[in-house]
Order: structure tokens, then C-alpha cells, then sequence
């Protein structure tokens, strides 16, 4: 079972990566499996966690239509990052729907790595762009119903999730993994810059999953948890000096190289320690 | 800070896998004393490395002094200058120890820990050198005037005199994006992956403890004459390092670049210290420059690499030998005769570099990783100075990065990189 797996992953990598190694040297080492540890509560609490996020997702995404319905262009704008927060948080679970995430949440970016056009985007982003670039919200009635009925969809649907160890410890990883790779280059919010909102988000939502697993980790690696607290503080008050004193962030575009390359290292810095969480799993 | 260590050595797992391997009965078969398991297990949770003779292409790790200096220049370097993150004395030593059985572990061709059973975790080793062997890697590791500058760190009575940024030179346009480092590792080998593989790991695995300033990668291509290697060329086609002392003689190493005994601070005795320079060659210019033109820079001729007017390589450059016309055949501004003038030595251990277009130019981005090894950096900062404004080649190259470091001496078994520094007022 094991061997087989790995041997999948050697042959994607290898075709990403067009790596020249043979698979069997990646299989010669199939390391074993690794022995069941019972996690139901922390599961469960996370997915709690999320269905909690998902409504407040929707009650926000509502407040948001409304607006842009309303023709309430700086009512929608601020409504706009903090909404967005909630889907963040929970993006591990959120993602896990391939066809409803990028209704929601594609950049024009990805709808034309799809080889689709413009007028097959849609979502929070598509809005983005009729708020800050157009400074309208004509036009835009319709998909923002139709974001509506995706959040809802979203909602519903995160309720048949089930919740694995390994959902979440990946989960953590990967929401560090957004920062450092479209968070921090301000490639998520090209018109409104409000990416640090993001940013703080899915570190929220990476430290939550480390919180639910905590106690159990500090049976197997107490410094590991200690670690893992310090670097979150890091990036916490280093997150902290960016607000903007009304319970916001300032916009991406007011950071500098020497802002951005601070944050992307605190964040690589936790990411490293995060990594071990699996071993909870132990 | 005792409690804390000891806790981590009883956390400390070992596989079975690694039992094996150090009560020799492993594949790899590291033989240990009789004394067992607790005499390899070192206090800090890390288990002592040997350099393993069976291991092919291998540079010994331990010794006298550190590899990678007297070492054969191999054929690539991947060059890192780091700032430390660490805020006290112990977490640096920490540090420096830590990276010590990885480095014995990389430099045998090894992945730098056993093999990982949980699959929910990433495997220590970055994986990338897997299947190659050791392809000689070296890793020297220095130190930078800044890291005696923190004060939390409590060395500001550990640093050398001699030891301070390089002064400024006629012609320099250094970028800080290449310049300076608290600490520096340089990686050499035979492979280019294993040589940056050996980086990576040891900054990921100081992960939160360093920080990345600059890096370089480097390379150089020996012509062989029958099974010798001979001088390389630089690009602008040049041999470059032809007088350079001969690294496996002790005698000249010891007059150019070893530190002996109460030279400098003790802790450096058997050291060195290195200098490096990123020096942007402008191929462009030099590609349009006539031939004539170009010995006359360098002092020597292009193809053989012997001085103007000889034949063979290593012919003695004669700065007195004038023409028909009375100039010197070799030029006064040339590169050979400014260098000669100074009277001083160093031991050369360069890399050529390409690293993309220049931004602002549109030209390549490629030159020389200068790297020298000298007693003191006074030696470097002569001839430097001896090139002053004069230098011919100096409107065919910009001097963009600099550093200075202080190479520790080798690394004793039982102890640990740069552990002078700390033991030895």
C-alpha cells in the first residue's frame, strides 16, 4: 500500500519536475506505515472550528451582497477583507471542493490558467475588481448572488467533511504555504491590497489546528511546542505592527521590501517547526 | 540551560535502523569503541559522525585545519553569507554543534539523518544529493566582523584585530546585497547539486537560527593534460591562478595562509581567514577589446598563459624586460606586474559566476567569486591596493561584493565548528 504510494509521488514529481531518477530508487526506502494515534477529539474541534468560520462566512458574504446590491460601494469595500477572513481560516476544508472554491475565490489569473476567459470569472475577486478598479457595482448583481448561493453551498457542503489528522496537519502546512506564496507578493488582492488580511488569517487558521493538537503534542515533543508558540508570537506581533489602527490592516501596497522580506522569513521560520506537527500522529 | 540540554538528549529517539549502523552492524558499518552507544551519543542529543574512509570521492572532515581550503579546488562552490538570528553565546555554540555531525554526514555522501517512518512529516534531508556520492564536498565555515559586534553574544573580546570589513578601493560599487555576513559557509564539491544541497540543509536545518544575506554559486572548468589538471580560465579567458601556491605543500600554506601559534587570537591558530569579492566582469566591453589589448591587461598571453613576450605558463614574469622602444614588455598598468609589485602572497581559490542580466544594463551578470585564504588580511588588502586606480583591468570589471571571514581551524574529533572560539580566550 505503502509502496505503492510513494511510487505515485516519485512518477508526479517526476513528470513535474521531469526529474531523471528512476522511481524504484524513491521505493527502495518506502518508509512504514505509520501506527493509528486517536485524534477524534481533535478532529472533531476542528471541524467545529470550521463549520463556526463557514457560518459566519455566509452571514458575512450576505452583508456583503447586500451592499453591492445596495450600489454601496465603501459599505462593500469594508465588508470585503473581513468576510474574506472567515473562508481563510478555513481554507484547508474550504479547498477540498474543487469546483465551488474557484467560484469563490479565483483570481483572473487562474480562470485564464483554465484557459478560460474573463467572462467565466467569478466570485469575491471579480467583485474586487468592480469595487477598486471600476468603483462600480453595476453589473455585478448577479454574480454577486450567485457568490452568495456558493457560500451557502460551501456551508452545507463542509458539514459532510470528514475530518482526518492528516486534513489538518497538511491543512496547517499548506495555509503557510498561501502566505508565502501569493500572500506575501500581494498577488491575492491585486485591486484592493488588502492582503494582509489574508495573510493574518490563514496564520489564524494554521494556529487553531496547532492549538486543537497541542496537548497531545506536548506528550511527544514538549520543546517542539514551546518552539511552535514562540514563532507564532513572532509573526504575531510582527502581523501586529502593520494595523491600521481600526481593526484593519494597511494596505500591501504601503509595505516595503525590507516589510515584505521580514514577514516571508518569520513565516518560513515558522513553517519549518510547523512541519512536525505529523508527529503527533506517532 | 544544563536541564534543558539533558532533556533533549533524553528525548532523543534512535531508530533501529541507526542502532544498528553504530554498533556496526549496518550497512554503512561505523565502527565504534568498545565502550557502546553512550560513548557516540554526544550530550546534545546529536550523535557524533566519523569521517567513513569507505566512502568514494570523500574529503576528510577532521584535522588540523578545515576543509575546502588547502583542499583541490573541485569544480563548483555554492558560497552562503548568513546573518545569525541567535540572541546568546550558548545558542551560537548550539548552533555550530548542530551542524556538525551533519556536515561529517554530508561530506561522506550521506543524507544528513535516518530515514523517516512517519509519512505525516517531511524527511529531515532535503533529498536531492540521494544516489550521488560525496563528489568531495568541503564546507568551510568563517566568521564575520559583524557577529562580534552583537553584544548578545558576548564575543567583542574574542575578535582579532585584523579582523574588520575590507577597506574601501578605488573603484568599488559595492551592493550590500553582496556584501558582508556574520557567518559564512562555503560549500565545494565535484557536483553542483551536492555542493548547494549541503547549503540548503544546513541553513533549513538552522531554520529560525540564521538568516539567508547573500549567496553565490560558482564553477570552474580544468583543461587536463594527461591526468593533471591544469590552471582554469576566468571568462575573460585568462588562466587564472598560475602562481598561486600549491595547497598540498604544508610549507607554502603555512607561509601564505595558516595562522600559526600567537599571530592573532588563539582561537584562530590553524585558521585563516578569506576574503571574498563578487567582481562583475563585463563581458560585453571585453569581447570587443582587441587581442593585443587584452594581453596587455593581463600581463600574459591569452592562449598559453605565459608572461608577455614568454612561452610557457609558468616562464618567470620579469618586470625589468624592456623592448625595442624602451617600454616595459610588460605594461605598467598591467594586472601581473601591479599584482607582483606588491610583494605580497596569497592562495587564490576563485570561481567564475554567471547569475542572469544586470537589471539597469541589460548585459550579463557574470564574473569572478574571488576567494582568497591569507594569515592576514592585510596581505589581500596590499595587492588590492597595488591594483589601485592604475589596474588596467579595472575598466573590465566592477567590484560589486565584498566579505571578510575568520576560518576556523579544523575540527577535532570529539569536538565541534569553531569551537576555539568559544573554548579559547
Amino acid at each position: 500500500m505503502n509502496k505503492t504510494l510513494v511510487t505515485a509521488f516519485a512518477l508526479t514529481t517526476g513528470i513535474l519536475l521531469s526529474g531523471c531518477g528512476t522511481a524504484e530508487e524513491t521505493t527502495e526506502k518506502a518508509p512504514a506505515a505509520t501506527e493509528e494515534v486517536d485524534l477524534t477529539t481533535e478532529t472533531e474541534a476542528y471541524k467545529e472550528f470550521a463549520l463556526e468560520q463557514m457560518d459566519e462566512f455566509v452571514m458575512d458574504t450576505e452583508k456583503f451582497v447586500t451592499a453591492v446590491k445596495a450600489g454601496d460601494i465603501e459599505g462593500a469595500k469594508e465588508i470585503y477583507p473581513i468576510a474574506r477572513m472567515y473562508f481563510e481560516r478555513s481554507e484547508p476544508i474550504a479547498e477540498s471542493f474543487g469546483d465551488l472554491d474557484p467560484r469563490i475565490d479565483a483570481r483572473l489569473a487562474d480562470v485564464q490558467e483554465e484557459g478560460e476567459g474573463e467572462e467565466d470569472w467569478s466570485g469575491y475577486h471579480k467583485i474586487e475588481y468592480g469595487l477598486w478598479v471600476e468603483n462600480t457595482t453595476d453589473g455585478y448583481a448577479e454574480i454577486a448572488d450567485q457568490l452568495l448561493k456558493d457560500a451557502k453551498e460551501l456551508r452545507a457542503r463542509v458539514e459532510t467533511v470528514e475530518v482526518s489528522p492528516d486534513l489538518m496537519i497538511t491543512g496547517a502546512v499548506d495555509l503557510l504555504n498561501e502566505v508565502s506564496t501569493s500572500k506575501i507578493t500581494g498577488e491575492e488582492e491585486i485591486y484592493s491590497h488588502t492582503d494582509l488580511y489574508d495573510f493574518k488569517a490563514n496564520i489564524e487558521g494554521a494556529e487553531k489546528i496547532f492549538e486543537i493538537l497541542k496537548d497531545k503534542m506536548a506528550a511527544k515533543d514538549q520543546q517542539l511546542v514551546e518552539e511552535l508558540e514562540t514563532k507564532f508570537q513572532t509573526i504575531n506581533s510582527l502581523l501586529a505592527e502593520y494595523e491600521d489602527g481600526n481593526g484593519g490592516y494597511i494596505s500591501y501596497e504601503e509595505l516595503t521590501k525590507e516589510d515584505t522580506k521580514s514577514l516571508s522569513e518569520a513565516v518560513n521560520q515558522l513553517g519549518e517547526p510547523l512541519s512536525m506537527m505529523g508527529i503527533v500522529t506517532e | 540551560m544544563t536541564d534543558q540540554t539533558e532533556e533533549k538528549f533524553y528525548d532523543k529517539k534512535i531508530s533501529r535502523r541507526q542502532m544498528l549502523k553504530y554498533t556496526g552492524a549496518g550497512a554503512a558499518g561505523v565502527a565504534i569503541g568498545a565502550s557502546g552507544l553512550g560513548s557516540v551519543l554526544k550530550v546534545f542529543g546529536m550523535v557524533e559522525e566519523e569521517d567513513n574512509p569507505r566512502s568514494k570521492n570523500k574529503i576528510t572532515f577532521y584535522g588540523k585545519h578545515q576543509s575546502g581550503i588547502a583542499t583541490e579546488c573541485q569544480s563548483y562552490v555554492y558560497f552562503a553569507s548568513l546573518n545569525v538570528l541567535v540572541n546568546s553565546q550558548q545558542e551560537l555554540m548550539d548552533l555550530f554543534q548542530m551542524w556538525t555531525p551533519i556536515s561529517v554526514r554530508m561530506m561522506n555522501g550521506e543524507q544528513i539523518d535516518g530515514q523517516t517512518s512517519n509519512m505525516l512529516i517531511p524527511a529531515k534531508d532535503t533529498g536531492e544529493a540521494v544516489g550521488l556520492d560525496a563528489s568531495n564536498l568541503t564546507l568551510t565555515f568563517g566568521v564575520g566582523p559583524s557577529l562580534f559586534e552583537k553584544e548578545s553574544l558576548g564575543l567583542a573580546s574574542k575578535k582579532p584585530a585584523e579582523l574588520k570589513d575590507l577597506p574601501h578601493f578605488p573603484k568599488d560599487q559595492l551592493d550590500p546585497a553582496y556584501t558582508g555576513g556574520d557567518i559564512c559557509i562555503q560549500a565545494c564539491a565535484d557536483d553542483p547539486q551536492v555542493a548547494f544541497h549541503a547549503v540548503r540543509n544546513l541553513v533549513r536545518a538552522a531554520s529560525g537560527k540564521v538568516s539567508l544575506k547573500w549567496t553565490q554559486a560558482g564553477f570552474n572548468s580544468y583543461p587536463m593534460k594527461g591526468k593533471k589538471k591544469e590552471t582554469p580560465r576566468n571568462l575573460f579567458a585568462f588562466k587564472d591562478g598560475s602562481v598561486n601556491p600549491n595547497g598540498s605543500k604544508e610549507a607554502e600554506m603555512n607561509e601564505v595562509a595558516w595562522i600559526d601559534a600567537g599571530r592573532s587570537k588563539g582561537w584562530m591558530t590553524n585558521g585563516t581567514y578569506m576574503a571574498v569579492r563578487r567582481v562583475q566582469m563585463h563581458l560585453e566591453t571585453w569581447d570587443r577589446t582587441a587581442l593585443q589589448e587584452q594581453e596587455a591587461t593581463f600581463g600574459r598571453h591569452r592562449d598559453t598563459g605565459a608572461p608577455i613576450g614568454k612561452e610557457k605558463e609558468m616562464d618567470e614574469v620579469d618586470l625589468d624586460e624592456k623592448d625595442a622602444n624602451g617600454e616595459y614588455v610588460i605594461s605598467e598598468a598591467s594586472h601581473v606586474r601591479l599584482a607582483k609589485k606588491s610583494k605580497q602572497k596569497i592562495y587564490r581559490r576563485s570561481f567564475s559566476y554567471s547569475s542572469g542580466v544586470m537589471d539597469s544594463t541589460g548585459t550579463f551578470d557574470a564574473g569572478l567569486l574571488f576567494i582568497s585564504f591569507q594569515k592576514d588580511p592585510k596581505q589581500f588588502i596590499a595587492i588590492q591596493n597595488s591594483f589601485g586606480r592604475e589596474d588596467k583591468l579595472n575598466e573590465y570589471i566592477t567590484h560589486r561584493g565584498s566579505a571578510l571571514f575568520a576560518c576556523f581551524p579544523g575540527v577535532q574529533k570529539g569536538g565541534f565548528i569553531g569551537d576555539t572560539l568559544f573554548s579559547i580566550i
